[in-house]
């Protein structure tokens, strides 16, 4: 063999080399984590571990269309993770436990599968028993049947119930707004002297007082981001989703016990006042944190604080009442 | 030769050309964006405008080739086409040593019934009806790319010569049918010296089947012997028969567009290549750049009801309806040859036509998407690195102004070339060019109206 060939056959071997060998090294020292549609695997890994104390630096890309990456329970802005680059977060964690991380942006009929957990451990905090929500310690049915047995004729006003309300023996306090639908706030009124449109007026004053501008706003904001895609922007129950859900229907059923209840099925128009104002914030708050049992309505306990679920439910009421 | 310059009368040009390892060096680095290619493709990001299999492949190799090589170097890209590259090494047993005494390989001649570009038609088409994942999912290419390097490969170990170029390459057929076209070949300077040549080693300098042979270089890789070239259609201009030539009697030529169009084709399978290629650039404007969804729809969702009904569509209007329509304007003809042979001359009417038409609609998409290459150049795995600061760049198409002018005068330019062509084939085929004339204005005004 002539030298020339022997070199050629080097440097050949090295051009092939340089070309696999030496991005597989790359490729391999780069981990990321992959978004993608539930129905193609969402997140992967989904099941990741940190330390208290400790930076958890991750590197996301989507393998297909826009996702959006948050981690609940968390004070943190939610990035987007674009398809085909790479997106950069560092997180940090002051309490042990399981936190779920999730996909901000709809992505699809199956959007709210996306979640993954981040299991973090560590560090000297003790942390506290978390305490009993609300739906639980008055042992509510979240499943049971609650329409309003009467509804207002036109929308309520907190104003105008105000006035009304001054003479009379109101329970504004927390624990009675949570733990009472409008609905009965209406029917404990009935032995009064106003007339139904008063007594709802009244009721939306009660639901006014325990309704802070500020938390409305947060939870009209929560409520665009993460409800509006299934109930609609104005909770008529026709997002962008809503038709996905009742074609998953009978397809979408998950193999254990009642089945039946157990499909995808169409979001629940929560403009209706019927179905609104016949729950409890309390019930709100189950239905929110628990989800829909595969119905299509996530389980949003791991994600949303209690806050913010309060703050979601006072959002959910304003759609039937008038407070300015 | 009228209007032909010889360019190796140029020295330095031709030592360039003559000597093995600027072509080595080049094709070398082909073969490694290549295999990096594949590579892309399947540990990549599956989005394609971030994977290199993608923007490398369908956006900047499709630009040089249809835009610039294709119409100025004929098979310039044959050249250093890395695809051949591994199982010629083996077949040779060698990378730059001249032939050895010993064949490696079967080194059989390729079946006689299969030596025309029928298998080249057939294999286009193939591609033609993925190309919509093709084109968009990075490890659907990276499977393609590495099936086209296995099989040149295990062809080259079967079969003598470059095979799988000659006869299989999907891209090789077009290539060699625009290369007709091309302001450049490969001819021979007299035809006499040819005539008295002894052992034309040109041609049988293949050390493999042979056992002798030119100690400077190897037979002709793509089975043509120079002495009777007329056309550029198979002459991959590898450059071998210029090493090889002991009379130095191998010339590169400057010559004048479309010179090898003077003389009509006889052969089915080139006519059919011809509408195959005008057809098919019809059909991806339509699906590609056309406003209808459901039958960009259709073409998408391989496998799909939607998709065979497509695939039957495209076809049809391909293998069918195009040259159907071509044969019925020939027939009321007179014409002093049968209509098969009319057919196959005035159909090389249509290869500037086709040209035209792919350069139009490559110039869509290519200044649509070309802002996706510096991206890629800087992250070509989509996995976060900058390697040249240009990752972040956002989509931003280029040279919109002057996008749909260029079309037309391409076009436009193909249409006239295609009536030029027509009317010279006519004074040999006999029969008046209009109705192929017509033909072209309808098929032109199509086009024009897909990418206006």
């Amino acid at each position: 063999m002539k030298r020339s060939e022997l070199v050629s056959r080097i440097l050949i071997t090295m051009a092939v080399l340089g070309a696999i060998a030496v991005p597989i090294l790359f490729w391999v020292r780069t981990p990321l984590i992959h978004a993608r549609v539930p129905e193609d695997g969402g997140w992967i890994p989904d099941a990741l571990r940190a330390q208290v104390g400790v930076p958890l630096r991750l590197r996301l890309t989507s393998d297909d269309v826009l996702h959006g990456f948050s981690v609940g329970q968390m004070r943190m802005e939610a990035v987007d993770v674009l398809p085909g680059s790479v997106t950069e977060v560092s997180l940090m964690f002051e309490q042990p436990g399981t936190y779920t991380f999730y996909c901000t942006r709809q992505c699809g009929p199956n959007h709210w599968r996306m979640r993954g957990t981040i299991e973090v451990t560590g560090g000297s905090t003790t942390q506290d028993a978390p305490s009993a929500p609300l739906y639980v310690s008055l042992d509510l049915d979240l499943d049971a049947p609650h329409d309003s047995a009467a509804v207002p004729g036109e929308k309520p006003s907190a104003a105008r119930g105000e006035q009304l309300a001054a003479s009379l023996p109101i329970d504004r306090s927390i624990d009675y707004y949570r733990s009472h639908s409008p609905y009965q706030a209406f029917a404990d009124l009935e032995d009064t002297s106003l007339t139904a449109a008063q007594r709802w007026d009244v009721v939306a004053s009660l639901w006014g007082s325990n309704t802070a501008p500020e938390a409305l706003a947060r939870g009209g904001d929560l409520y665009a981001q993460n409800c509006a895609a299934c109930h609609g922007e104005t909770g008529a129950g026709d997002g962008v989703f809503a038709d996905d859900l009742v074609a998953a229907g009978e397809a979408s059923a998950q193999a254990m016990a009642g089945a039946h209840d157990m499909t995808m099925q169409a979001p629940v128009i929560l403009a209706d006042p019927a179905t609104t104002l016949g729950a409890s914030p309390a019930l709100l708050q189950g239905k929110i944190l628990r989800g829909g049992m595969g119905t299509g309505m996530p389980m949003w306990g791991s994600i949303f604080t209690e806050d913010q679920i309060w703050d979601l439910v006072a959002y959910i009421y304003s759609l039937h009442f008038s407070y300015h | 030769m009228l209007n032909r310059t010889e360019l190796t009368r140029a020295s330095a040009l031709k030592n360039v050309l003559k000597s093995r390892y600027p072509q080595l060096a080049v094709m070398v680095v082909m073969l490694a964006g290549y295999l990096f290619a594949i590579l892309a493709g399947f540990i990549g990001t599956p989005v394609g405008s971030h994977n290199f299999s993608i923007v490398f492949v369908w956006i900047a190799w499709w630009a040089v080739l249809i835009l610039v090589a294709v119409p100025f170097l004929g098979r310039g890209w044959c050249a250093v086409c890395p695809i051949p590259l591994p199982g010629e090494w083996i077949q040779r047993g060698a990378v730059l040593d001249p032939p050895g005494s010993r064949p490696r390989g079967l080194n059989l001649r390729w079946p006689k019934a299969l030596r025309n570009i029928w298998l080249q038609n057939a294999s286009f088409l193939l591609l033609a009806l993925f190309s919509s994942i093709l084109l968009t999912s990075p490890t659907t290419t990276a499977i393609v790319l590495s099936a086209m390097l296995f099989a040149a490969i295990g062809l080259s170990m079967v079969f003598e010569r470059r095979t799988f170029c000659r006869y299989l390459c999907p891209v090789g057929g077009f290539i060699g049918l625009y290369s007709q076209t091309a302001p450049i070949e490969l001819r021979i300077k007299e035809k006499q010296v040819c005539v008295t040549c002894e052992g034309k080693p040109c041609y049988s300098a293949n050390m493999l089947r042979s056992g002798v042979g030119s100690q400077s270089g190897y037979g002709c890789p793509w089975d043509v012997f120079p002495g009777g070239l007329t056309k550029s259609t198979y002459c991959g201009l590898c450059m071998e028969c210029l090493r090889t030539c002991p009379h130095d009697n191998i010339a590169l030529n400057r010559r004048p567009f479309g010179a090898d169009l003077a003389a009509p084709t006889k052969r089915l399978d080139e006519s059919f290549k011809t509408f195959i290629m005008l057809g098919s650039a019809m059909v991806y404007a339509a699906i590609l750049l056309g406003p209808w969804g459901s039958l960009k729809d259709a073409a998408y969702n391989v496998g799909s009801g939607g998709w065979f009904l497509y695939g039957a569509g495209f076809l049809g209007f391909i293998l069918v309806l195009l040259p159907g329509l071509f044969a019925a304007i020939l027939l009321p003809l007179s014409g002093r040859r049968p209509l098969k042979q009319r057919f196959a001359a005035f159909s090389t009417s249509l290869i500037p036509l086709g040209l035209m038409f792919w350069v139009a609609f490559s110039l869509s998409f290519v200044l649509t998407n070309a802002s996706y290459i510096l991206g890629s150049l800087s992250d070509p795995l989509g996995l976060g690195w900058n390697l040249f600061g240009t990752a972040a760049l956002a989509w931003q198409p280029v040279l919109t102004a002057i996008l749909a002018p260029a079309q037309t005068l391409a076009l436009v330019g193909g249409l006239v070339w295609s009536g030029r062509t027509a009317r010279k084939t006519s004074a040999i085929a006999g029969g008046s060019p209009v109705p192929v004339i017509g033909f072209s204005l309808v098929a032109t005004l199509v086009m024009l109206w897909l990418l206006l």
